[in-house]
């Protein structure tokens, strides 16, 4: 009885997604604060299973367009539907956080913060159980580091920072990855690892996001892209959103486009804040 | 031998002396517990803030019971819960720094509560009780409201224990997987204001952030581990408060200050403790 009250009184929204609506859809979204237009008219539609970058100049909205899905950042006008339904009420939608916004000097480890995922389907004041320790024991052999489950989280590399956050988006058993830069500062072969742990997600339906700066790796690695910078540039396969006119568009003055031989070499200097 | 003995056995012959180390020890564990969010979540300022917010609350209590000790309490306790909701409101409502917000509560609810003690005639001493404490004052039923109050701390935080850490250590998956974070947070702030009015015998008003902070920033030190930190915070302030209490017994010094010293002692030695570590894996690295 006190489980069901709990389940149900504190968290009144864990709902269901609705059959043959898209995973997500997005319509005319706008976000104003204080007068300044962050987002303007945002319309996209993801099917379950799609993976989409998103490329865009500093403060292009990239981290305020993954806030607004994941139902912590409030919208202006403009319609979001994540399963069929507004954000807000989806404990399914991990929001994994650019590498420099998080206290690597907490005292926690790689499980600890793993087990975080878990919360959400623990209920309030339940210790986790036997099963969820081994669920927690499931996610971290899928990303590859379950021997170091014990290691305390400011001793881990980039790669194995950013696989700890996918092992507990796992955890939470999410459908929708909104990944904050997760390749910035990150060398190749880390990259290759966790571009080959979302192939594996893929299989499974689970659909994502990853904001970037790298139009290399968007283009062939994702087979959707998004141009952002605050309106929506260009949105589909890679070959057709860019093209030089819609980059120059996406980051103005900041980018040079060069032409090498056949091939067109879009060379930019507009960065988000690298890790420190 | 038995006059190492007595040494330790003398001062505990008295009954006050019992009575004002088993406070400083349940005082000790329960700040120190606390503390460790309130170091790893940078509310040392907060802390501050709220022991000196509570004044104005303990000098009504004051006056109005005429002097009687009994009641002030629970004066402490409905002002200090009243101010860590006001300042959690301040934090969140205020468009300046939140430091800021702190600052000018802190210091006007401090001034009030000086103004009230003020009118009193002999109002240096009640200020001083207030301001710094009185372990070896404390009696029976300080002890039992002390138990009882510090008993539901500790066993909040056990049942929250990893709401406290989610909401710590990362708000914005708390908010996602729909935890209530803002009652979490004011919970919070309600059991740093428990942990602050139960201290206020032992340390009084203006010591009291070194309770919250101290044990907690030196177990910080010493492991990376949450829930290890919270047990070593507990064992380094009862140290503490034991040691303080000699210390103040044997070099009649003011008992809040001898246990605030000795925790500060600690802080000291494990940190320089931890840089000759650290030179000594340098040294070795190199050779």
């Amino acid at each position: 009885m006190l489980k069901k009250l709990q389940s149900n009184a504190i968290f009144p929204h864990h709902v269901q997604h609705q059959p043959e609506t898209p995973i997500l859809d997005v319509s005319s979204l706008s976000v104003v604060y204080d007068s300044i237009v962050a987002l303007d008219n945002i319309t996209f539609r993801l099917e379950a299973g799609q993976r989409m970058a998103v490329i865009g100049p500093n403060g292009a909205g990239k981290t305020t367009l993954f806030k607004v899905i994941a139902g912590v950042l409030p919208y202006s006008s403009g319609q979001v539907r994540i399963g069929g339904h507004t954000p807000g009420g989806h404990i399914c939608i991990a929001y994994l956080p650019q590498r420099s916004q998080v206290d690597w000097r907490f005292p926690v480890n790689v499980t600890d913060v793993v087990m975080m995922g878990r919360i959400g389907k623990l209920g309030l004041a339940h210790w986790p159980g036997r099963k969820d320790w081994r669920f927690i024991q499931q996610c971290l052999a899928e990303v590859g580091l379950e021997d170091l489950a014990g290691r305390q989280i400011s001793e881990l590399s980039g790669g194995q920072q950013q696989r700890m956050f996918i092992a507990r988006a796992l955890a939470q058993e999410a459908e929708l990855l909104l990944m904050d830069e997760p390749f910035t500062g990150l060398d190749v072969t880390s990259q290759e690892d966790i571009l080959r742990i979302l192939d594996g997600l893929r299989q499974r339906g689970v659909t994502v996001l990853a904001s970037t700066h790298d139009l290399r790796l968007a283009s062939e690695k994702f087979e959707q892209v998004m141009l952002l910078n605050r309106r929506i540039i260009g949105f589909g396969c890679p070959a057709d959103v860019f093209t030089s006119q819609h980059l120059m568009d996406a980051f103005g003055g900041h980018l040079r486009l060069v032409q090498s031989g056949g091939e067109t070499l879009a060379i930019g200097d507009a960065y988000c804040e690298e890790d420190r | 031998m038995t006059g190492l003995l007595t040494f330790f056995i003398q001062p505990l012959s008295y009954a006050f002396m019992q009575r004002g180390m088993l406070a400083a020890i349940l005082v000790g564990v329960v700040c120190a517990v606390v503390g460790t969010y309130v170091v790893l979540r940078g509310m040392a300022f907060f802390g501050d803030a709220l022991a000196h917010a509570i004044l104005p609350g303990v000098a009504m209590g004051y006056l109005v019971g005429g002097g009687a000790r009994e009641p002030l309490f629970w004066w402490a306790l409905g002002t200090a819960v009243v101010s860590s909701i006001g300042i959690g409101m301040l934090i969140r409502a205020a468009k300046m720094r939140e430091d800021t917000a702190i600052g000018i509560v802190f210091a006007g609810m401090f001034a009030l509560g000086i103004a009230l003690i003020s009118t009193v005639r002999n109002y240096t001493a009640d200020l001083a009780h207030f301001l710094f404490g009185d372990v070896l004052a404390v009696s029976n039923a300080d002890l039992l409201l002390i138990g009882i109050f510090g008993g539901l701390i500790i066993i909040t935080i056990l049942l929250f224990y990893k709401e406290f850490l989610l909401i710590s250590f990362d708000p914005l998956l708390a908010m996602t997987l729909r935890l209530p974070v803002r009652a979490l947070d004011y919970l919070l702030f309600i059991l740093i204001a428990l942990a602050v009015v139960i201290s206020l015998q032992t340390v009084g008003v203006a010591l009291m952030v070194a309770m919250l902070v101290t044990p907690a920033a030196t177990a910080y030190l010493l492991t990376r581990r949450l829930p290890i930190m919270m047990v070593f915070a507990a064992i380094l302030a009862s140290l503490a408060g034991v040691i303080g209490l000699y210390l103040s017994y044997y070099l009649s010094i003011a008992s809040g200050a001898a246990i605030v010293l000795t925790s500060t002692l600690f802080f000291i030695l494990v940190w320089i403790g931890k840089i000759l570590r650290q030179l000594w894996k340098r040294g070795t690295a190199i050779l």
